[in-house]
C-alpha cells in the first residue's frame, strides 16, 4: 500500500494557543464582529456533501459551454498575446472589455459612456467598491427585504445602518421606501444609497413593475439619493416583456449600475462591472486600485476573444432555454409536493424561487431535517440583516441542478415540511383552545378553518392570471379565492403575482 | 506512535469536528507521532484495517462519532481509542438517558419530561402538555434529546411558543425534552483522566441574554477561566461535575456543562467528546491549569484504552 503523501510541515500555523487567540482578539476590527451564527454556518457546510441535492447554491450551469471553443480562445490568446495577457492592466479595465460590456448593456437598451464604466472582479467587488466609496460606519443604507444574501456581509462589514424595505410581487414597495426616506430626512440623515435587484430578484425571484421603477428613479432625484441597481439576471428572461433597467430610466445621474458576466458566461472568470456618474467613478477607481490594482488581464482577454466570436447572445439564448425548463420543473414539483399552506413566487427569469411556509416553521431547523434526506436550500434569514426575520422562508435555486434533481429535491423538501406541519397540527390540537383564549396567538394556525382558507387563498393568488388584477400588490389577497380551483390553467398564464408570499411588516412601515 | 485521527463524518457538527481534528493532528505531529487523518466515511473500517494504527484519537462530534458508533467499530478492530467508551458515549449523547443516570446517582439536574414523536402522533401526548407546563413552569427549555451545540434548542416563555419549539427540536431528533429553566451562571468543567480542570464561565454580552446561538460564538460571549467563584462554589461545581462524569461512566476526558443557581449547581449535560478547536472550552481550561494543548493531547492519548 502506497505511503500517503506527507504534508509539508509548514502547511498549518505552527502554534495556536488560547493566549494567542486572546491576543489576536484585541486586534480584530469592529466590523469583524458582524458574523452569522456559527451553528448555521456549519450546517451550510454540510450541504456540500456529494450525495446532497443542493438547491441552495446560486450556480449557473457551466456544463454546456463548448470546451472546444473555450480551448480555441485560450489557445489564440497564448499564441497571439501571451505577454500582454500575463501582464497588469489598467485599473478601469481594457477598452475592449468595455466594448463587450456595452454590447451586454445594449441588449437591454442601455448605452453607457465607456469612461463611466469600471471593470471589476465580479459584480460582488462592484458592490464592495460602491460601499467602500460611499459608506462610513453608521451611514444609512436601504435595501430590499429580502435582499441578496451576498450583499448582507458587505453592508455589515462597512458597518452600514441597513433598513430593509419589503418586497411584494411587484418588487420593492416604493411607497414604503418613500416613507423611510421621509423619516430619515426628518431625522436629518441622508441614506447613502438604495440597493435593489429590480429584475428577477435574488432571492425572491420577483421583478419590479414599470410604475415602481419610474417612481424609484423619481424618488432618487427628489431625495438626492443614489440607487445601486444590481442586474445580474436581466438577460435571463423566460417569459413576458422586458422592462427598462433603472439606469436607462434615470439616464445615469442617480443610478449606479452593477453588472456581471457570471450568469451569462461564467462565474469562474470573475468579471463584473460598475457604471457610475464621473465624480463617483473617480473614487471607485481609487478604491479598486487599493483593492487589487486591476481585474485579471487574462480574464479580460478571454472575454474579448469570446465576444469577438459574435455568438454570446446565442449562448445566452441556450441558457434561457435550459433554465426555463428547470424553472418549470421546479414550479411543477412545488405544486405537486409542497403543502397548501406554503406559498412561493413564480419568477419570470433569473435563478431563484422564494417559498414561504407557515410561521411556526423555522427553515433553519427544517434544513437540519432536510439534510437527513440529503437535500438542501438556503434558509430565508440569510436574506435579512435584522435577526429573526425570514425565518419561515427559503430560497430555492433552479439553475444548478438537472430537472430530475430539481423534482427529487423538491419532493424531499415537501416531505419534511409535511411532517412538520402534521406534527404542529397534532400539537396544537391539544393546546389550541387555551391558545385561542389567551389572545396572544398571533401566528396563523392551520388547524383553524379560517386560517386554512386564508392560506389557500393566498396561495391561489399566485395563480392569478396576468391582467385579471391590478398591479398593486396589496390588493391581491382580496378575492383571491374566487379563482381558486382552476389552478393549472391559471398558473400557466400567471404573472409573478407573489404579493402575499413575501414577508410583510405592515405595522412597522419598514423601519430597520 | 502511529495515531489515526478520526474527524468529520456526517453529523451536523462536521465543521467543528474537522477543526478539532486538524488541531489535534497538528499537536500530534509536533509531539513526534505519525499521524493518519481520517474523515469518517464509508471507507473508515477499510482504512483503519489497512493503516493498523497503534491508537485512534477520536475527534468526532455529534451523532455517528460521539454516540458510540465509531467507538464500537474501533473495539471490533481492537484499536485503542481516546475518550469515553461505547456505553458512556451513548449515554452522554442522549440527554434523556443521561439525565436518568444523573438522577439515579443523585447528581442534581433540572426537572424534565421527554417525548418521542410517536407519543404525540399516536398517543395524544399533546393533551399532557398542559400538565407538564404546570409542573415545570415558564420559562422552559425545549431541546432535541441528541445533538450538540445549540441547534434546535429554544427557550420558551409561554404556552403558545411550545408547539413551535417542539417542531424545531423534532427537526434534529425523534425525541425531545422539555426542561425546567434554571437561572444562574453558565459553567463548564473539563475533566481529564478523572481530574477536573479549572471551571470556565460563559458570560453573554449585553443584549444576548439567552440566545443559545450566541453561546459559543466568539465576540458574543466572553469566557472567563478560571471562573470567579468562591472556593466553596468552585468545590461544589467540581464535585457535581465529577459526579456526572462518573455517573455516566466517562473515561479519558469529557466536559460537563452546568448552571450554578442560587440553590447550587445543576448539571445540564456531559459532552463525551468536547470540542478541541482554538475556541473550545476544554483546551482553555487546560491552558488555565498550565497544560499546553500538546500536553493535553499527549495526556488524552496516554489515557487511550483497548476495550
Amino acid at each position: 500500500m502506497a505511503e500517503p503523501p506527507r504534508r509539508p510541515p509548514h502547511r498549518r500555523r505552527a502554534h495556536t494557543r488560547t493566549r494567542d487567540l486572546e491576543r489576536y482578539a484585541g486586534l480584530f476590527a469592529e466590523r469583524t464582529r458582524v458574523m452569522r451564527s456559527s451553528a448555521m454556518r456549519d450546517l451550510m457546510a454540510i450541504t456540500a456533501r456529494p450525495e446532497v441535492i443542493s438547491l441552495a447554491g446560486g450556480l449557473p450551469d457551466t456544463s454546456t459551454f463548448p470546451p472546444r471553443s473555450f480551448a480555441a480562445q485560450m489557445t489564440r490568446i497564448a499564441q497571439e498575446s501571451a505577454a500582454e495577457a500575463l501582464q497588469y492592466g489598467p485599473t478601469e479595465g481594457f477598452e475592449e472589455t468595455k466594448d463587450c460590456i456595452a454590447q451586454v448593456m445594449g441588449a437591454e437598451g442601455m448605452l453607457p459612456e465607456p469612461e463611466d464604466v469600471i471593470v471589476t472582479t465580479g459584480g460582488q467587488q462592484a458592490i464592495d467598491l460602491v460601499c467602500k466609496t460611499l459608506v462610513d460606519p453608521g451611514d444609512p443604507v436601504i435595501c430590499e427585504a429580502p435582499t441578496y444574501p451576498g450583499a448582507v456581509p458587505v453592508f455589515c462589514s462597512y458597518q452600514a445602518d441597513v433598513t430593509q424595505v419589503d418586497c411584494d410581487g411587484d418588487g420593492m414597495r416604493v411607497d414604503e421606501l418613500e416613507s423611510v426616506l421621509e423619516t430619515l430626512r426628518a431625522a436629518g440623515r441622508r441614506p447613502k444609497f438604495v440597493y435593489s435587484v429590480p429584475s428577477f430578484q435574488n432571492p425572491a425571484g420577483v421583478t419590479m413593475s414599470f410604475e415602481r421603477r419610474q417612481r424609484l428613479v423619481e424618488l432618487a432625484r427628489a431625495y438626492e439619493v443614489l440607487v445601486v441597481e444590481d442586474n445580474p439576471y436581466g438577460l435571463l428572461r423566460y417569459e413576458g416583456e422586458g422592462l427598462p433597467p433603472l439606469y436607462q430610466l434615470d439616464g445615469g445621474d442617480y443610478v449606479v449600475y452593477v453588472g456581471t458576466l457570471s450568469k451569462i458566461l461564467s462565474p469562474g472568470i470573475r468579471l463584473g462591472w460598475a457604471v457610475a456618474p464621473p465624480p463617483v467613478m473617480e473614487k471607485i477607481v481609487l478604491g479598486k486600485q487599493a483593492s487589487d490594482l486591476c481585474t485579471s488581464t487574462l480574464t479580460q482577454y478571454f472575454v474579448r476573444e469570446y465576444f469577438a466570436e459574435g455568438r454570446w447572445l446565442e449562448y445566452v439564448g441556450s441558457l434561457v432555454g435550459i433554465y426555463r425548463r428547470r424553472r418549470d420543473a421546479m414550479l411543477e414539483a412545488l405544486e405537486r409536493h409542497f403543502p397548501p399552506q406554503a406559498t412561493w413566487t413564480r419568477p419570470q427569469g433569473g435563478l431563484f424561487i422564494w417559498a414561504t411556509l407557515p410561521e411556526y416553521i423555522d427553515t433553519g431547523d427544517l434544513l437540519a431535517k432536510a439534510l437527513r434526506e440529503d437535500v438542501a436550500f438556503v434558509p430565508g434569514q440569510a436574506a435579512y440583516v435584522e435577526e429573526g426575520r425570514g425565518r419561515s422562508s427559503m430560497r430555492l435555486n433552479f439553475s444548478g441542478g438537472t430537472e430530475e434533481e430539481i423534482r427529487e429535491g423538491i419532493r424531499r423538501i415537501g416531505k419534511v415540511i409535511e411532517e412538520q406541519i402534521d406534527l404542529y397540527e397534532t400539537l396544537t390540537h391539544g393546546v389550541g383552545a387555551q391558545a385561542e383564549d389567551s389572545g396572544a396567538q398571533t401566528r396563523p394556525d392551520p388547524a383553524r378553518p379560517d386560517a386554512e382558507a386564508r392560506a389557500r387563498g393566498s396561495q391561489s393568488s399566485l395563480a392569478r392570471p396576468s391582467g385579471s388584477g391590478g398591479r398593486a400588490g396589496d390588493d391581491k389577497r382580496e378575492g383571491a379565492s374566487e379563482i381558486a380551483g382552476d389552478d393549472e390553467r391559471a398558473r400557466a398564464g400567471a404573472e409573478e403575482a407573489a404579493a402575499d408570499v413575501l414577508p410583510f411588516r405592515k405595522a412597522e412601515g419598514g423601519g430597520g | 506512535m502511529k495515531v489515526a485521527v478520526l474527524k468529520g463524518g456526517r453529523s451536523l457538527e462536521r465543521g467543528v469536528s474537522l477543526r478539532s481534528g486538524a488541531r489535534v493532528e497538528d499537536a500530534l505531529e509536533r509531539l513526534g507521532h505519525e499521524v493518519i487523518a481520517l474523515d469518517a466515511g464509508a471507507d473508515l473500517v477499510k482504512r483503519l484495517t489497512a493503516e493498523a494504527p497503534d491508537a485512534a484519537f477520536v475527534a468526532l462530534h455529534g451523532v455517528g462519532g460521539e454516540d458510540g458508533t465509531a467507538q464500537e467499530l474501533l473495539e471490533i478492530l481492537g484499536i485503542p481509542y481516546t475518550g469515553p467508551g461505547v456505553a458512556a458515549c451513548a449515554l452522554c449523547m442522549d440527554k434523556v438517558l443521561a439525565k436518568h443516570a444523573l438522577r439515579e446517582a443523585v447528581v442534581p439536574t433540572p426537572d424534565w419530561f421527554a417525548f418521542n414523536q410517536t407519543a404525540f402522533r399516536e398517543l395524544g401526548a399533546a393533551d399532557a402538555l398542559e400538565a407538564i407546563e404546570e409542573r415545570l413552569g415558564f420559562p422552559l427549555v425545549v431541546k432535541p434529546a441528541r445533538g450538540g451545540s445549540s441547534l434546535g434548542v429554544k427557550r420558551v416563555e409561554s404556552r403558545q411558543e411550545v408547539p413551535e419549539a417542539l417542531v424545531a427540536a423534532f427537526s434534529y431528533d425523534e425525541r425531545v425534552l422539555l426542561e425546567r429553566f434554571v437561572a444562574g451562571r453558565e459553567l463548564a468543567v473539563g475533566i481529564v483522566g478523572g481530574e477536573p480542570l479549572p471551571v470556565v464561565e460563559a458570560i453573554p454580552r449585553e443584549g444576548d441574554g439567552y440566545d443559545f446561538e450566541a453561546r459559543y460564538e466568539i465576540g458574543r460571549t466572553e469566557f472567563a477561566c478560571p471562573a470567579g467563584l468562591s472556593d466553596e462554589e468552585a468545590g461544589a461545581v467540581s464535585a457535581s461535575a465529577n459526579g456526572a462524569y462518573e455517573a455516566l461512566g466517562c473515561t479519558g476526558f469529557s466536559r460537563v456543562d452546568l448552571i450554578l443557581s442560587p440553590e447550587g449547581p445543576q448539571v445540564l449535560e456531559v459532552n463525551a467528546i468536547p470540542g478541541l478547536t482554538d475556541t473550545s472550552l476544554l483546551p482553555q481550561a487546560a491552558e488555565a491549569a498550565g497544560m499546553s494543548f500538546e500536553k493535553l493531547v499527549e495526556r488524552i492519548l496516554g489515557l487511550a484504552q483497548t476495550r
